[in-house]
């Protein structure tokens, strides 16, 4: 951090963080105190120093997800001041820097809450449901043979981009986390958009909707009500059209699949 | 059939239902209320009473009644199966600290809430007057029609109940600013050209149908 910012001061933090030793035990926030937090660190690299400061004092360091810290992994997880990701918008909880908060700030730190995300320890939690949910339907058919040449099949630009916007979805549950019942919709409906939109996805197109969203009820997510709290929330912008999509996905292959089950 | 009860039975079917039976409900609202501003003609009521007498005895509007309690039966059912499966699936550890007002409405998040507080008025409301008209002998008018109109008289006499209206037209409001344009959204009838338009005709439809329906108890309990 040395020389980044000559006068950003260091400061010193209060963190509620949640504690659990495993699926099976009743968690609860323990406090900490932090100091010397550069302005400049990521919220992880704070974290970083927490985790430091224990194993310091021969404490049990603190779990959390992480891999890439440059927002594309979809790992690190938090559920920062109340606000998934934090207070700051369209940024991983590795995009958040310590310069939005204050010196002398509390800061509240909870995994992701719902039913279909259990807490493995502390702030980690197991997505495995979202993988489940992929597994169902998240993929496409491809020839096998020699390789297609580039942009063989021709997609007007918008419809490209459009595909491309909820391509992005990062999987990293924050829809999940954020919204009041729980729901996975703007994940599934993400994926199931992406591929209805481009002719490489129409050979699954009705089974993929069917599939996917059988397998989201099955995991316990709950329904959506529209109210938004994830598109705001979703660190890379899907917007709410996509769930409308999933729902005219959803209703057009019910009414016409040759599904009988 | 099975794949017809699973498919109402998911998460989005029951969504759907939702919306569906909902928009046919803002279609019951227009005709109620349609119906009702004969209360504010100055004929003591004698239009009224005609409309009331049709509408309790045309056989094609009879029908109808069965179609309605089932749009009724069915938006409130699935959405008090939707709004209980939608709270366990949180879990039951809940955040400690959540700022969800930071990113949605308050009376986006309290549609059963809001719904709860509509049904308690619709039901206080069919024993006031439906009640009354179908189940006992009222009093007729000079043209011969039941005397719907005495009997909104006398109930708005009491501002115990023209509060409980008041109240349940605030939470219709509420209820019906996020329903309307949300019905659309369920349907995935969006459409970056008329979404919009579909959220403001919303609005002018919740605050018009409220305001018109909430000024009915409050006329009667001051002019008449």
């Amino acid at each position: 951090m040395a020389g980044s910012n000559p006068n950003a001061k260091p400061m010193n933090l209060t963190l509620k963080v949640w504690r659990q030793k495993n699926r099976n035990t009743q968690g609860g926030i323990v406090d900490y105190q932090v100091k010397d937090i550069s302005p400049d660190m990521s919220f992880l690299e704070m974290l970083d120093v927490l985790n430091e400061d224990l194993l310091r004092k021969g404490e049990e360091p603190v779990a959390f997800d992480h891999d890439c810290r440059e927002g594309i992994c979809g790992s690190c997880n938090l559920f920062i001041n109340g606000r998934a990701h934090g207070p700051e918008p369209g940024t991983t909880t590795c995009q958040l820097h310590m310069r939005k908060f204050n010196d002398g700030d509390t800061i509240t730190i909870e995994p992701w809450r719902a039913n279909a995300f259990p807490v493995n320890k502390d702030l980690s939690v197991d997505r495995s449901a979202f993988d489940r949910i992929i597994q169902a339907g998240g993929y496409i058919s491809v020839n096998t043979g020699g390789t297609p040449d580039a942009n063989e099949i021709p997609i007007p630009k918008e419809i490209a981009d459009r595909a491309f916007e909820a391509a992005t979805c990062i999987a990293c549950g924050a829809c999940v986390a954020s919204c009041k019942n729980a729901s996975a919709m703007l994940f599934v409906s993400a994926k199931v958009s992406q591929l209805a939109l481009l002719p490489q996805g129409h050979v699954e197109r009705k089974s993929r909707v069917e599939n996917m969203v059988a397998q989201m009820d099955k995991e316990g997510f709950g329904a959506c009500t529209n109210i938004g709290s994830c598109a705001a929330e979703c660190p890379v912008g899907i917007s709410l059209e996509n769930i409308a999509i999933l729902n005219r996905e959803f209703l057009s292959a019910k009414a016409t699949s040759n599904n009988l089950a | 059939m099975s794949w017809i009860t699973k498919t109402f039975s998911s998460s989005i079917g029951r969504k759907i239902v939702m919306a569906v039976t909902g928009l046919f409900l803002c279609t019951f609202l227009v005709v109620h209320l349609v119906g009702n501003l004969q209360l504010f003609n100055a004929d003591n009521g004698a239009a009224f009473n005609a409309y009331s007498e049709f509408m309790g005895h045309n056989p094609l509007i009879r029908t109808m009644e069965i179609v309605l309690v089932l749009g009724f039966g069915f938006h409130i059912y699935d959405g008090l199966v939707l709004a209980a499966k939608n709270r366990a699936a949180r879990g039951n550890q809940r955040y400690v600290v959540d700022h969800i007002e930071q990113n949605s409405s308050w009376h986006s998040r309290s549609m059963a809430l809001l719904g709860s507080i509509v049904l308690f008025f619709l039901i206080v409301h069919l024993y006031n007057f439906f009640g009354s008209l179908r189940f006992t002998d009222v009093p007729r008018d000079a043209n011969g029609n039941e005397d719907a109109y005495a009997l909104v008289i006398s109930a708005f006499k009491n501002p115990f109940y023209v509060v409980l209206y008041v109240i349940g037209q605030v939470a219709l409001l509420y209820h019906l600013l996020h329903g309307f344009s949300s019905a659309f959204q369920t349907l995935g009838l969006t459409h970056r050209k008329y979404t919009p338009a579909i959220k403001y005709i919303g609005y002018g439809f919740s605050i018009i149908v409220c305001a018109a329906f909430a000024a009915m108890p409050i006329y009667f309990y001051f002019f008449k």
